[in-house]
Parts: C-alpha cells; structure tokens; sequence
C-alpha cells in the first residue's frame, strides 16, 4: 500500500492472507482471497452486512479454521490467543448493571488471559508494572476522568475508548476494530478515530478497522480491504472504491460518486442504496 | 435444642457454642461452606447465573433421597446428582457469553423435573422422615468429623481451582469474545466453572438445606457487588458476608428452635438492604430522590 510516512520497522508484513477461504456450515463466506497489510498501516475493512468482515478479523485471530490457504501474522502463521493482536469485538454496550470498574476492564486485557494469581512477594513487581501500564492506556484514550467508575455506568463513547484501551494495553503489533465507530455520535465518531490514528501513528500499531461510514476515516486511511459476493479487493482508497472495480467486484453496476466536499457515496450495492453516505 | 438459653453475655455464649464437639463441627464446617460460597457466588452473580445456582441446589434432595432409597449414604447421591446436573446445565448449547436468557427455559425444565423425581423419591421413601427432610431444610446437628474432613476438602478444592482460573473466568464473564481472541476457552471455563459450583452447592445443602441453600451462593456476592466495582475487593467482601451469615445463623439456631437455613437467609438479606442502602447514599440519597421528583413535577 501507500508509503508516504516512515515506518516503524522494515520487518515482516503485518497480515498476509494467500488464496485464504473460509466455509461456515457449509457456506462459503470469502474465498481465494489474497492480501499483504505492511506494519504500520491504518486500514479500512468495508463491504455489505454479512459478507464476512467480521469473520476475516476470526481468522487473522485463529478463532475460525480456514477451508483452504493460509493466514500469516507478523511472519508466523495465525495461531489462538496470540497477544501481538488487541481486537475490540462488536457490540452494543455492556449492560448498564454490570458493577465492574472500568478500570478493572482495562486492566482485564493484559492479564485475563492469565491463569493463578501471582506470588505475594515476586507478584509485587509485576503487579506494580501493569498498574502503571493500564493507568498509561487509560491516559492514552482519554479515558482518566471516569476510569474508577462502573463500566455500565458510562456513556457508548467513553466505553469505547476504555475498550480501545483493553486491547491496547498488552502493547499489541496490530489492532483489529469491528465497528468501532458505528455506535456512537458523530462528535464522538470524530474523537474516536482521531484516536486510533494517533496510535497507529505514535505506536506504528497497524490498524483494521471495519467500517459502515469510510469518510470518517477517510482522511487518515492507507488503504481499505472490500469485502462483498464472497471476494476481496485491496489497494488504496481512490483505486478501490471507484465505479469499475466495485462493479467488478460485485458483478453488478455500482456507481461511486464523490461530493464536493471529498466525501464518498457508493450507490447500487444490493442491499442499501447510499451505503457510505452516513453521519457528520 | 431449645432448652439452651443465651445468657446475653456474648463471651460466655459464644464459649458455651464452642464447647460442644457438634457445634464446633458445625462451625467448621459452616466456615469452609461459606469460604467457597462468598468466591464462587461472586462470579454467580457476575454471570447472571442465579436461576443455574437455584436449580442445582434443589436437586440435591431427589439426589440425597434416591441415594437413601438405594441404601447408599445420601451424600453421595447428593454430590452425584448436583454434579450431573451442572455438566447438564454447562452441557447446553450457547451458554458461552451472555446468552443465559435464552437457557432459562432448559434451566427451568431440569429444576421442576428434579422437583417432581423428588416427591416421588419422598413418596417411595419409607424410612424416617426426618432423614429425609434434613435435606430440604438443613440441619446442623451431628456433622460427624469424617463429613467435616469431606466438606473442608471439598472447599479447599473448589477455592484452589477458582484461584487457578479466577483471572480469565473473569475476563470471560464480563466479554466472552475479547477473553477468546485472547486464547481464554470461554466454553471450557463455563462448564468447569458450573462443576465448581455444583460441589460448592453441595457441601452447603447438608447444612442449610436444598431450599436456602443459593440463599447463601447469590446473596452475599449481590450484596458485595452493590458495595464495590472492584473485582478483588467484591470476591473480599463476598466472602466476609457469608462468613458472618453462617456464624451468625449457626449461633442464633443453636439458642433457638428454628431452622439455620432461615437465619442464615435472613442475615444474608439483611447485608443486602444495607447494602443497597449503603449504595443509595452513596449514589446521593434522598437528594437524588428529591431532584428527581422536582424534575417530574
């Protein structure tokens, strides 16, 4: 993709899928899909409702086996529970009775996935570490001013960040972020992928983030990742999302408008008329 | 019982509680039931988890009655039939995540059919009656040493498996799908977890009965959670809440005539309102109240 900026380092490609298919009870969800994500890269995954975003992130995370080619993850093939990943699921909001800390969620995302407890007197320093490390996080996000309160006490937008803040926390390589945007206001919308710029810029985290409305991001995207009809293009912004290839991707004419202030319209996709034509 | 009177000199009383081997067994084991009660319940709550933790505790008594109807010790059908019960709940397909609302009804079916087995097993149960009822609403008297060893035994286990997977149980809990993108097997966890609370479930049926006994399992977690947002600090206080629900319970029964299930059950909900309470203000009180009405007005 696009390298107008330094990146953090020349290592491995951040994400490769060659020829990678996925079947799900017998469907196919995408198959034969091949990319290269470089480190550093902020990344827009879009497409249709159900032609398999989220599942794309299941596999990068190993949580879905592939039908046929492979995933590679920073060199390595894709295996479960690796922590160079930090990935904020799709949701809602948590429910408003839950009585956890935000705090403590934060704080869930580097050492849930740890079993026992630690030693009294060795844990004393550890302890201390992730402390300051989830008090940084929460720096980061913006997040100080209500960390101590319950989670299910806040509003849509400041639980997003605390949750940007849960996947951030094990210092992860790349961040993986379903719809991060799609629930909350457009002020909100604005902060929030303000945000993960910066982290991707500050931290040369790689960042994929699915999205229904790409011009909030569009200015700071390297490329974006179509997903639809079971395919995937990937490349830049302005040669993936023109009226050619979406209607060769589709298999169906697709027209791409651009408004006169830079913002991106597509029509004629066959589930919604202006999909990308949303918000701000 | 009944003719023990308090002499409202709490040193006194509490030496004469200890000064019989029953009792001292009672506390004994009352101590290790609510150690394993206050952690496991917390996580029960957290869970959503209450109706799983009522149904598991009320079969132990077709358990306990099928056993005595085979001439086998009731504990063991208590313990057979509180642990089949959990790997039938944790068995249930979707219970990873918050998907709990939907199981309710295969919870609910287990829990009126393990009622119905019950009346039949204390219909076809033609020994003493009250061995039978002890079951249903508790007893404190004669826990004999080798049942105090089985209970603490069973305690210390159920409280070192909940230390071993407290952390990712947690995480899972509050977010399934961030806990399995993290390598926690959240469906694995859920059915260990039910395991754990079967056997935490049947180490307190004996004492409190099949009746209260998610009395002491949800309460004291639910009061502790309207206390603290700390996860640590609500485990702490959990357990410190049943700890003084079944002293005080096994206390007040050993001057009384009256079932421990109810006292232990009523202290419980006592710490909740107070709980609340304590929360309530917290939360600004009557001044909240008051703007809030004005608001309407």
């Amino acid at each position: 993709m696009n390298d107008s900026r330094p990146r953090p380092d020349a290592g491995p490609a951040a994400i490769v899928l060659d020829r990678a298919g996925v079947v799900l009870d017998g469907r196919v969800i995408w198959d034969d899909v091949s990319l290269t994500i470089a480190q550093g890269d902020f990344v827009a995954v879009l497409g249709p409702n159900g032609a398999g975003k989220t599942t794309l992130f299941k596999a990068i995370l190993g949580l879905l086996p592939l039908h046929r080619g492979s995933i590679t993850v920073l060199g390595q093939p894709v295996r479960r529970g690796n922590p160079r990943i930090g990935y904020l699921a799709q949701r809602r909001t948590f429910d408003s009775d839950l009585r956890i800390r935000a705090r403590d969620i934060v704080r869930l995302g580097l050492e849930g996935a740890r079993w026992g407890v630690p030693l009294p007197v060795l844990g004393a320093v550890q302890r201390h570490q992730d402390r300051r490390k989830v008090s940084e996080v929460i720096d980061l996000v913006g997040a100080a001013g209500y960390a101590d309160r319950a989670i299910g006490e806040l509003s849509g937008g400041e639980q997003q960040r605390l949750l940007i803040a849960q996947a951030l926390v094990a210092e992860p390589r790349i961040l993986l972020l379903d719809e991060p945007l799609d629930s909350l206001d457009p002020s909100n919308q604005q902060g929030v992928a303000a945000l993960v710029h910066r982290i991707c810029v500050e931290r040369g985290v790689t960042v994929l983030l699915i999205a229904h409305d790409v011009n909030t991001i569009l200015t700071y995207l390297d490329g974006v990742i179509y997903v639809a009809q079971g395919r995937s293009l990937t490349g830049r912004v302005d040669d993936v999302i023109t009226t050619a290839s979406l209607s060769r991707l589709y298999g169906a004419p697709i027209e791409v408008l651009r408004t006169s202030d830079g913002r991106l319209v597509v029509i004629g996709q066959p589930d919604s008329v202006t999909y990308h034509f949303r918000g701000a | 019982m009944g003719q023990a009177q308090p002499s409202w000199d709490v040193l006194s009383d509490v030496q004469q509680l200890l000064h019989f081997h029953f009792m001292q067994n009672a506390l004994l084991a009352g101590t290790m039931v609510a150690l394993a009660a206050g952690v496991v319940g917390y996580f029960v709550v957290l869970r959503g988890q209450s109706f799983a933790s009522h149904t598991l505790s009320q079969v132990g008594f077709p358990g306990a009655a099928a056993a005595l109807l085979l001439g086998l010790a009731p504990q063991v059908g208590l313990v057979a039939f509180c642990l089949s019960a959990a790997i039938g709940i944790g068995l249930l397909p979707g219970l990873i995540g918050g998907g709990y609302r939907s199981e309710s009804g295969a919870i609910g079916v287990i829990l009126a059919f393990s009622l119905a087995l019950g009346l039949l097993f204390f219909h076809l149960y033609t020994g003493f009656a009250d061995t039978l009822l002890a079951y249903l609403f508790g007893t404190f008297l004669g826990i004999d040493d080798q049942q105090v060893l089985i209970v603490a035994l069973t305690a210390a286990m159920t409280l070192a498996a909940m230390v071993a997977i407290g952390r990712p149980l947690l995480f899972s809990s509050i977010d399934a799908e961030a806990a399995a993108a993290r390598g926690v097997p959240a469906r694995a966890l859920a059915l260990v977890f039910l395991v754990l609370l079967g056997l935490a479930v049947a180490i307190s049926v004996q004492l409190i009965g099949t009746l209260l006994t998610f009395a002491l399992i949800v309460t004291p977690a639910a009061a502790a959670q309207q206390l603290t947002t700390r996860p640590g600090l609500g485990i702490a206080l959990s357990t410190v809440v049943a700890l003084l629900t079944i002293w005080g319970g096994l206390g007040v029964a050993y001057f009384t005539v009256y079932p421990v299930g109810f006292f232990v059950t009523s202290l419980a909900f006592a710490a909740y309102l107070a709980a609340r309470a304590v929360r309530w203000s917290r939360d600004g009180g009557m001044s909240r109240w008051r703007r809030r009405g004005l608001r309407r007005a």
